[in-house]
């Protein structure tokens, strides 16, 4: 600013107007600049620092017998976490199945029937405070209804727990996928004679499909992440299984239970099943992100 | 929403009456099946809070109130209290917060503020949310193989130095409260900045304007006038963080080292609440599930309590906004 105003009064008089940068106001001001910088960057470490360890700690643990093979008796060496990874797409299938009908249509209640009521309010409170449940607490409410009832734990169980973990994530990104639909496309169909069904289904659902897809697919890569949920409903599974309702393996409770006991060769497995989920997680959150951000209607 | 009037059924507009036809009752089918299915996350919500409470009722029975304040946990008598999980579950929380909310708050503003070009603010505010998608078991897994040994020097250090302050007045152990708080804090740190970053950058422009009109200083305006036009919102990130904190399972369970005991050092080991869950649930017999589920509400009803007031905080904020 001084730089501007300097020819026009070259008189000494305007220094009153110059920043003086050595005032103890500015520099306060360049030192909480610095600092909030410093915390920026303090902040990037810790995910740097994981991706880095959890790649080079898994990298070379990485063989066709990881996805293939079932894990190996304590202490041995070998083998892989073929049933686990089996496992979690099998227990995400149930949760899948589960939470995005409800979470898609209760979304499009949300969005285009309930829109300002004092019911939408209400569900949408208790969408977010049910995203703020502990996801422990979702695996115990599905051992007291799931696995207290059926007497058993197992990969059904499992699902329900991610399908609570998932539901407010999936019906409150749907919605804002839903919203985003213009006015216009809703009022050209219903002039055309649409029914609220018609218009739903065969114009705002399609229209916002690359929004609901990509919700869906993020609520699916954050519950497969989930151990808590999963810890006594589907539990855990030394063999192969694809039996819905008996106990099964999962690749983060199998990490979990590797991480804790004392021998090398179940630790290894547990970072190279660490940076299995990791990649798939970050790759679809990456990939979910440049596809919203080229979305606009 | 616009068509959901029905067109009066008077003699005049007969003509375009609805006919009760198949598409007639498929769209209202549509429309409960849709209203039934919103209200269900309603219904779950609710329904979790009464099953959890009904089958810890035998626990309830037992202990009653005095659960809460009992420090035994002992499955071979059955006497169950979860007093230095409370203690573990707000101390750990604590310093999550301490060291969470000045650097959230302080990457927000850094973050809204035009000091870097969007092209460098955006990246870094993404790497930042890409930290919550990391899996907790994931985080715990480092934490126990890299974070604590990487800590090991720093603890004797501080205890070394700062040994006569009680919190650090014990010989560091790797597995302790200290630790489990300080990655605690990195995981709500992305909740934090999000919510206060986008507080900040949706207050109205003409609070900026005045300050600086007035003289203020950049730094001035933002401690000033902008963090306390933004507070509510960025207080209920806070809340929101908290209750984060609070229910954090896996990484507790992997890294606080699950000792039943009170120690004012931060540096022992302690227990949480859902780690206690976490460890102990898989072999418990049927008494001690009920204690675990009795524990389990505790943790809900915290949890209920943070959430629905960061909720009602958030809202506020949005309607003065508005």
């Amino acid at each position: 600013m001084t730089d501007i105003s300097q020819p026009h009064t070259p008189d000494t008089t305007n220094d009153q107007f110059r920043k003086i940068w050595t005032s103890p106001r500015n520099l306060f001001g360049l030192f909480m600049t610095g600092l909030t910088g410093l915390f920026a960057a303090i902040a990037i470490l810790p995910l740097a620092a994981i991706v880095i360890n959890v790649a080079s700690q898994g990298l070379p643990l990485i063989n066709l017998d990881l996805f293939t093979k079932l894990p190996p008796p304590p202490g041995l060496s070998g083998g892989g976490l073929g049933n686990a990874i089996v496992g979690t797409l099998i227990v995400l299938g149930v949760a899948f199945v589960i939470s995005t009908p409800i979470g898609v249509l209760g979304a499009v209640w949300l969005s285009e029937f309930g829109r300002g009521s004092k019911i939408a309010y209400w569900v949408r409170f208790s969408a977010n405070v049910l995203s703020g449940v502990p996801a422990i607490i979702a695996g115990l409410f599905s051992y007291t209804i799931v696995v207290m009832t059926m007497g058993t734990f197992s990969a059904f169980a499992g699902g329900v727990a991610l399908a609570v973990v998932m539901l407010p994530i999936v019906m409150r990104t749907t919605e804002e996928g839903l919203v985003l639909v213009p006015e216009e496309v809703r009022l050209a169909a219903f002039g055309l004679g649409a029914t609220r069904f018609e218009t739903v289904s065969r114009v705002v659902l399609p229209a916002a499909l690359p929004s609901i897809a990509t919700a869906v697919t993020l609520a699916l890569a954050r519950a497969g992440g989930e151990a808590a949920p999963l810890l006594f409903t589907a539990l855990n599974n030394n063999f192969w299984s694809t039996d819905l309702f008996r106990p099964i393996a999962t690749l983060s409770v199998q990490i979990y239970f590797f991480a804790i006991i004392p021998f090398k060769p179940q630790q290894e497995l547990a970072w190279a099943g660490a940076l299995v989920l990791l990649s798939i997680i970050l790759i679809v959150s990456i990939v979910s992100r440049f596809l919203t951000r080229r979305k606009s209607y | 929403m616009a068509a959901t009037s029905t067109p009066p059924e008077s003699p005049e507009v007969a003509m375009i009456r609805v006919r009760r036809n198949l598409r007639y009752y498929l769209d209202q089918g549509f429309y409960y099946l849709t209203m039934a299915f919103a209200l269900a996350i309603a219904i779950t919500l609710v329904w979790i809070v009464i099953q959890i409470g009904l089958t810890a009722i035998p626990a309830i029975t037992q202990f009653g109130l005095g659960f809460l304040t009992s420090t035994t946990w002992d499955p071979v008598q059955n006497i169950y209290g979860i007093l230095p999980q409370i203690y573990g579950t707000l101390v750990s929380a604590i310093i999550a917060l301490v060291v969470a909310v000045p650097l959230g708050l302080g990457i927000a503003i850094f973050l809204s503020e035009d000091f870097l070009p969007t092209y460098v603010t955006t990246p870094i505010a993404f790497a930042i949310e890409l930290l919550a998608a990391i899996p907790s078991v994931v985080i715990g897994l480092w934490g126990i193989f890299i974070l604590i040994p990487f800590l090991r020097p720093f603890y004797t250090f501080v205890h070394r130095y700062l040994g006569w302050i009680p919190l650090f007045g014990t010989e560091p152990r790797g597995n302790s409260l200290l630790t489990l708080g300080l990655v605690l804090a990195f995981m709500i740190l992305p909740l934090i900045t999000s919510i206060s970053r986008q507080t900040l950058v949706s207050l109205p422009p003409y609070l900026r304007q005045g300050a600086m009109a007035l003289g203020a200083t950049r730094w001035e305006t933002i401690l000033r006038v902008l963090i306390p036009a933004g507070f509510s919102g960025i207080v209920g990130s806070i809340m929101l963080a908290l209750g984060r904190a609070m229910g954090e399972t896996m990484a507790a369970a992997m890294l606080v080292g699950n000792s039943n005991r009170i120690n004012i050092s931060l540096l022992e080991p302690g227990s949480t609440i859902a780690s206690l869950i976490a460890s102990q649930f898989g072999e418990a017999g049927r008494d001690q599930v009920a204690a675990l589920l009795y524990a389990g509400l505790v943790l809900m009803i915290l949890s209920l309590i943070v959430n629905i007031l960061a909720e009602i905080i958030i809202k506020k904020f949005q309607n003065v906004e508005r």
